[in-house]
């Protein structure tokens, strides 16, 4: 998503600040909806989840990448070639535990809460929570079970976005009735 | 050169479409029967494949052939799974397979909110758009004898 209004570009490019505006929309009336922190993130996870279930096949579809050998070549992709697709960012990956299994990614310039200011008495809400719905659907369908979680929220007065993604297991594709 | 049938499959094993043009033969099975032999067997040799193969592959399984017919196979990472079964004169369809995915699959099942991705599909739209991609395939036949 560029700044600049595409016209003749890319036809599945849209104005960013379209999409921005939706999604403060949608949040904003969560918010209404729900008057509670926690749950506004819930319902957030699970559209996120949806979405990725979807988005992971136009992904695949347009991508035409391999499949990853293991969490960090993931961790690349999801970074260098999803959210640059997607989003037009590129979130830089670190943090890495030990075992391999835990990263996190840093966004500097979070593209959904480019016009938001978050109003007191919020502190619960991850505003961008979309996110982690979206990466936790998408993976899974590539049977990947992950853990995503934002640790750190630029909104909240950090100094940079961080979401911390956490492989827990493979998942094992399903066995017809009658084999093993 | 000829398309006989065509399968869907999601990565549970639902047969999601099913498509045929030139087939001469029933199975003689009901179609829930056939698909579930059809998914069984694909399993199969999947695991066959990869157990069997000597060293570490990128592609596995992708056809094979009898007297007959060539089956074609080609899964997506997301364990969508289709398959088409053609004449032997038919060379690799990994990339008609690869272009029905993208540009038919996902334009008008995965970003149609109202069909179910785990549910056969039902959009006529989808049957409309794969048949006559299908049939404008220079392998398919011009006339059917």
């Amino acid at each position: 998503m560029s700044r600049q209004a595409s016209r003749g570009g890319d036809p599945r490019k849209v104005n960013g600040e379209l999409f921005t505006l939706t999604y403060g929309a949608l949040v904003a009336q969560l918010m209404k909806d729900y008057e509670n922190d926690d749950e506004v993130n819930k319902q957030l996870e699970k559209m996120g989840y949806n979405i990725g279930v979807r988005l992971i096949e136009d992904f695949l579809a347009r991508a035409n990448i391999g499949r990853c050998s293991d969490f960090r070549e993931t961790a690349d992709i999801v970074a260098r070639v999803a959210f640059k697709m997607y989003l037009g960012i590129q979130p830089v990956v670190s943090n890495w535990s030990a075992a391999g299994d835990e990263f996190s990614l840093l966004i500097e310039n979070n593209p959904l809460t480019d016009f938001v200011e978050l109003p007191d008495g919020h502190n619960a809400l991850h505003y961008s929570n979309l996110l982690s719905g979206v990466l936790k659907g998408s993976l899974e369908m590539v049977q990947m079970d992950v853990d995503v979680r934002f640790v750190q929220d630029q909104l909240k007065g950090d100094n940079i976005t961080e979401i911390r993604l956490k492989f827990i297991k493979r998942l094992e594709d399903a066995i017809p009735a009658g084999e093993d | 050169m000829t398309v006989f049938n065509f399968y869907i499959f999601d990565r549970n094993g639902t047969c999601l479409y099913y498509a045929e043009w030139n087939r001469k033969k029933q199975s003689g099975i009901s179609k829930e029967e056939e698909f579930k032999l059809m998914y069984g067997m694909i399993f199969s040799i999947k695991s066959f494949v990869n157990r069997i193969s000597p060293t570490d592959m990128k592609d596995g399984f992708m056809n094979f052939k009898t007297s007959k017919y060539k089956l074609h196979f080609f899964e997506t990472q997301s364990g969508l799974k289709f398959i088409m079964n053609t004449d032997l004169n038919v060379g690799s369809v990994k990339e008609t397979l690869q272009l029905i995915y993208s540009s038919i699959y996902v334009e008008y099942v995965v970003k149609n909110p109202l069909c179910c991705l785990d549910q056969p599909i039902t959009s006529e739209l989808f049957k409309a758009k794969l048949d006559d991609f299908v049939r404008g395939l220079p392998i398919f036949p011009a006339s059917v004898s």
